[in-house]
């Protein structure tokens, strides 16, 4: 019982990471009905940026919103400069840039910082509160961060006139114009968004897996798993997804373990964690294209 | 005065020309309506006044130029479409509708009075605030699309097919209401139409297109009273 509470707190602290990618992955399609594969060496990207920040002993604190400002400049730069050209290209000519911008980020990251591992300190105090048996303060701290995260998006596209304008044009781009709204320049809000969702994601995401190029890799996987889930269309729905991707995979390497103990049969452990997140994309996409919070469209004709 | 002038009007959908030279100008303040058979031009005519379609020619508003412009920019000026098919924003509530509408406005005050005017023209709009706009009726809907463009505090709307799909007495409500607008709001109207003897009731002038062209144009009275016209391009 105890190492299955455990289980699940850990997998709820890795649950916020893919949450957190999730989230920025979902940005980006509600604004441009794109799945952005380059979103995790973006994530990377942004977190070397914050280290470097930290090796020059600024703040955290401070490191961190700065990182998450120039990433939203990234980000929109990336959309006017490189995607916009493409508004009314093939879906696989934007697949091909996305691999393209991947690949640049990623070896632009070895190039600049090198490919050894790099420590990255957590910005959480180390203290012992109740519960820390199953949480470190680092995985608390995620957790809290990502909540806040969707929090401050929910409010954003609830409340404020430029979020509504946002899902406006993401919904009815034709629509949206005739209201005046400049539908171009919210697609790139959109991406510098999800750019800024990702640095704090990958700057939380560092101290737990070290920092290094290659490090977003199997998690941006988790991260799709977690927004298809959820929906890729809902942002609450790719969080919720996020954590639940996070606990199953824990579970089920959980329960292979039990299983092999009594039995002596070995079915999955701790090697199938990513056939499991994969299981569960495919398993999605066939049962529930929507996801469990996607939006259904009611239409009355 | 003339508040929209469009002059020897040219219209491509990528090789295909859809509009040869149309001319036509708009009074400040008044209804004019474009008839005509499908394919005739009249929704490609209200398109390229918003930018929405490759044109060569002169649109000017009020004077200025607009052809050339992106949708967005002419749109501010003062321009609200009411697009075929409605254009409703479907998963947004009607009150995220109404206010999306309202997006480029500075003055929240004339805004709040322009939200109000319009709950007056269809209450049923403000019992049906919290709704998402897809689940409303078609007629709600056109409702919906007319109060988006007053939104916007517009000196002309274009309206097309306002009557699409609709039952006869949803028409003519939203048709009263329209002259009301009309008159009211000081809104001047280009309205596209398949329904010309409805659209010759609410219009002061007419122009009549026929694959693309102007074929025959003036005083809505005179056009209607024609029987001539009226069975050589009407139909009816």
């Amino acid at each position: 019982m105890e190492q299955l509470l455990q289980q699940i707190a850990a997998g709820l602290a890795n649950g916020a990471i893919y949450a957190c990618l999730a989230l920025a992955l979902v940005m980006i399609f509600v604004s441009t009905d794109h799945i952005n594969f380059a979103q995790g060496e973006l994530a990377m990207f942004s977190a070397f940026m914050c280290w470097q920040l930290l090796e020059w002993n600024m703040s955290f604190w401070i490191a961190l919103p700065a990182v998450a400002l120039v990433s939203f400049v990234l980000g929109v730069a990336i959309e006017r400069v490189v995607l916009r050209p493409l508004h009314h290209a093939p879906v696989l000519s934007i697949v091909v840039v996305f691999i393209g911008l991947l690949t640049i980020f990623h070896s632009l990251a070895g190039a600049i910082w090198g490919h050894t591992l790099k420590a990255f300190p957590s910005p959480f105090p180390r203290i012992t509160f109740p519960g820390s048996g199953y949480f470190g303060p680092h995985q608390v701290g995620m957790i809290v961060v990502t909540i806040g995260l969707l929090v401050a998006l929910f409010a954003f596209f609830r409340f404020t006139p430029l979020g509504l304008a946002m899902r406006a044009a993401a919904q009815n781009p034709a629509s949206a114009r005739l209201a005046g709204i400049r539908v171009d320049w919210m697609l790139a809000l959109g991406w510098g968004l999800a750019a800024a969702i990702g640095a704090v994601a990958g700057s939380l995401i560092a101290p737990a897996v070290y920092l290094d190029p290659n490090m977003m890799a199997g998690i941006l996987l988790y991260g799709f798993a977690g927004a298809l889930v959820g929906g890729i269309s809902s942002p609450g729905g790719a969080v919720v997804g996020g954590f639940l991707v996070g606990v199953l995979e824990n579970l089920v390497a959980y329960f292979g373990n039990v299983l092999e103990r009594s039995t002596g049969v070995y079915v999955v452990g701790n090697g199938e964690k990513l056939s499991v997140a994969l299981i569960i994309v495919i398993a999605v996409l066939t049962l529930k294209p929507s996801g469990l919070f996607g939006q259904v469209t009611v239409k009355r004709v | 005065m003339a508040l929209l002038e469009v002059e020897d009007l040219n219209a491509y959908y990528g090789q295909t020309q859809a509009l040869r030279g149309v001319s036509f100008a708009l009074e400040l303040g008044g209804i004019t309506t474009l008839l005509g058979a499908n394919g005739a031009g009249k929704t490609t005519t209200l398109r390229s006044i918003c930018g929405m379609v490759a044109t060569e020619g002169a649109i000017r508003f009020d004077g200025e130029p607009i052809s050339g412009r992106a949708t967005e920019e002419i749109v501010r000026l003062g321009v609200g479409h009411v697009p075929e098919g409605r254009g409703t924003f479907t998963n947004l509530t009607v009150d995220e509708n109404l206010r999306v509408a309202a997006y480029t406005r500075r003055d929240k005050a004339a805004a709040q009075r322009d939200l109000e005017m319009v709950f007056e023209y269809f209450p049923i709009l403000r019992a049906r605030l919290g709704q998402q706009a897809g689940t409303l009726s078609g007629g709600e809907q056109q409702m919906l699309a007319i109060s988006r463009a007053l939104m916007l505090g517009p000196r002309l709307m274009l309206l097309d097919e306002p009557s699409f799909g609709l039952a006869p007495l949803i028409v003519q409500e939203i048709f009263r209401i329209m002259r009301r607008i009309n008159a009211e709001a000081k809104v001047s109207m280009l309205l596209v139409e398949q329904n010309a003897a409805l659209a010759l009731e609410l219009a002061d002038h007419a122009y009549v297109l026929e694959t693309g062209r102007v074929v025959m144009s003036g005083k809505a009275s005179v056009v209607k009273s024609d029987e001539a016209i009226r069975k050589s391009y009407l139909g009816y």
